[in-house]
């Protein structure tokens, strides 16, 4: 049913988690081709962000391996998957609303410089224009830089931490429901950006209720029940029924 | 395409004019409060408005506003510091004991042990308030109340309950002098009297910017370059605004939290050598009464309890406007007991200016 894992950016072998007796993540293979929207479906506790917090290295895999370019990796941490470029866009965004836009695609990773030679500071201007670019780059639309992402939209703050990603040249993008907290109108705008990523050949790993979003951008759905994997669809070739289906398990 | 808010254009669009006036005036209002408050006072209080008051006022304050700069950083992470005044009052009695063992070695060297006695205490409190807060995840409050207890103890055990004196010559003049000096026919002298100024002319002596004001300006401006313009600056604010994101970024939120306690110790042992400076002596308790003007002083800053909002300057506007309350009321008169009355409206009424600020500019 998956593609050949030659062609595949990212390819998990066998992942397994378990929660005590629980099993989470039951033996499940994934494999991400550049450019490509996966959209994971499944019922509430069907294991799709336990699979996908394996490999952005929020949680040790009991079992399994995954693979980025055919090498073999290990992420004991989201920083260690971050650096190898997964980069993960979570439901409750991860920005610190007290800081602004340009802060925030820094955060962690700002860029210093020595003060007069001598004293370590911050190179805030530096990081003001590079946060302009890449928004610009990504046709992001913030008023006003020095104001704190509190003072934005659902839509904006969820295209702050998109750019972030963007920035840091994720390899590999998580979406963890980015579309969940937000009206409809900006729900659209997210749909964009993520059409925009795959045009630049960053593949997706969408999470997802709304089906009709599903359909609308994946190039693939991959459903997950009870931990396992129980379908993997070329998005052109099935339709809802089959997904709803295949979910519950009909 | 373009993102851009299309529910929620009120807030989302470019800042109106009113906001930007809110956010303004939200920064300078306690600037202006400050302001106003002494052009009050100029105009009712004999004496107030005069440089040697002021130079009194600066000297006054300088002990509670180092306390407030590293509570400056607690607070914005969202934590606090209950400890600092007892930490202080500890490092007080540390120093006396140590150079009061030390008298008839040279003063530098006698100072420089107690200094170092001082900065061991404050290292290890914030160590442990670190550890507790940060590693055994016990809420700030209850750890460093822990802490400010635990202080309590061993300053007064240490001390023996009186203050600890020290016979040291040379010490007060330390914690008492001034930067520069000024005498209309023997000239000027920089950290001590001009040559020749002996007996009844020491009189004519006019002299400026307190030592005390000047260990304190060294530490605000330290702090504040800390706090706005550095990596861990920027992480304080992160950890406050939400601990989760920051920890998502990469930054090692732990070890910062750890960081920040230690930094606000190391100030209260700072605060408590310029208490010894200017005592020439140690007392258990001479930071307990400090630790609420400190805490006062931030919020009326504009800081926020819940983390993520203050600044340095904020804190020194605070303080300011404390001791400008304080010295304000003694020369009208008026009993004392009211300065405490007096602070508590004002951090009531800042708190308030800073919910309505929130409530316009979101």
């Amino acid at each position: 049913m998956s593609e050949s894992s030659t062609t595949a950016i990212l390819s998990c072998r066998g992942m397994v988690k378990r929660f005590g007796g629980l099993v989470a993540v039951d033996n499940v293979d994934l494999d991400l081709a550049a450019g490509e929207v996966l959209a994971l479906v499944g019922d509430n506790g069907a294991g799709k962000s336990t699979l996908v917090q394996m490999i952005s290295g929020v949680f040790r895999a009991d079992g399994g391996t995954v693979s980025l370019d055919g090498e073999q990796k290990v992420f004991a941490s989201p920083e260690d998957a971050r650096a190898a470029g997964i980069e993960t866009i979570y439901q409750d965004l991860a920005l610190c609303d007290n800081l602004t836009a340009a802060d925030n695609i820094f955060l962690g990773r700002e860029i210093r410089r020595r003060r007069f030679g001598l004293l370590p500071g911050l190179d805030q201007a530096e990081m003001r224009d590079r946060a302009r670019t890449v928004l610009d780059e990504l046709h992001i639309r913030i008023p006003d830089l020095n104001a704190p992402v509190r003072a934005l939209s659902g839509g904006q703050r969820q295209a702050v931490a998109i750019s972030r990603a963007v920035y840091w040249q994720a390899r590999i993008m998580v979406m963890d429901e980015p579309t969940a907290a937000l009206g409809v109108p900006e729900q659209r705008k997210v749909m964009d950006l993520i059409r925009l990523l795959k045009s630049r050949g960053v593949p997706v790993i969408l999470i997802s209720h709304n089906m009709q979003d599903v359909f609308e951008i994946s190039d693939r759905i991959f459903v997950m029940r009870r931990g396992a994997k129980v379908g993997d669809f070329p998005t052109s070739a099935t339709e809802p029924n089959e997904i709803v289906r295949a979910m519950i398990g009909g | 395409m373009t993102v851009q808010s299309s529910g929620g254009a009120d807030t989302a669009g470019a800042p109106g004019v009113g906001v930007q006036a809110v956010r303004l005036i939200g920064r300078v209002w306690a600037w202006l409060f400050l302001l106003a408050l002494i052009a009050f006072f100029t105009a009712t209080a004999p004496h107030f408005f005069d440089l040697f008051n002021f130079q009194a006022m600066g000297a006054n304050t300088a002990i509670v506003l180092v306390l407030a700069l590293g509570q400056t950083f607690v607070i914005i992470t969202g934590g606090i510091d209950l400890s600092v005044g007892y930490v202080m009052g500890l490092a007080t009695v540390v120093i006396s004991l140590i150079m009061q063992n030390m008298v008839g070695y040279p003063l530098p060297v006698a100072l420089l042990a107690g200094m170092a006695g001082g900065l061991g205490v404050g290292i290890t409190a914030g160590l442990f308030n670190g550890f507790v807060v940060a590693r055994l995840n016990v809420s700030p409050f209850i750890a460093t109340l822990g802490t400010l207890g635990i202080a309590q103890g061993l300053a007064f055990v240490l001390s023996g309950g009186p203050p600890v004196s020290i016979q040291i010559p040379g010490l007060g003049a330390l914690g008492n002098g001034y930067v520069v000096y000024w005498h209309s026919t023997f000239g000027l002298g920089l950290f001590g009297l001009p040559e020749g100024v002996t007996g009844p002319e020491m009189r004519n002596v006019r002299s400026f910017i307190p030592l005390q004001l000047l260990y304190a300006g060294v530490l605000t401006a330290t702090c504040a370059y800390l706090l706005s313009s550095t990596q861990f600056g920027r992480h304080v604010y992160a950890i406050g605004g939400s601990a989760k994101a920051a920890l998502r970024a990469g930054i090692p939120v732990k070890r910062d939290l750890f960081k920040v306690y230690v930094l606000s110790s190391v100030m209260a042992s700072l605060a408590g050598l310029m208490y010894v400076l200017r005592y020439t002596g140690g007392v258990a308790s001479s930071g307990d009464a400090l630790l609420l003007s400190s805490i006062a002083a931030i919020v009326i800053g504009g800081a926020s309890l819940f983390g993520g909002e203050g600044r340095i300057g904020g804190t020194l506007v605070g303080a300011m406007i404390i001791a400008v309350i304080q010295n304000g009321l003694v020369l009208l008169g008026i009993d004392p007991f009211w300065q405490y009355a007096a602070v508590g409206a004002v951090i009531i009424l800042a708190v308030l200016a800073d919910q309505a600020k929130l409530r316009i500019v979101r």
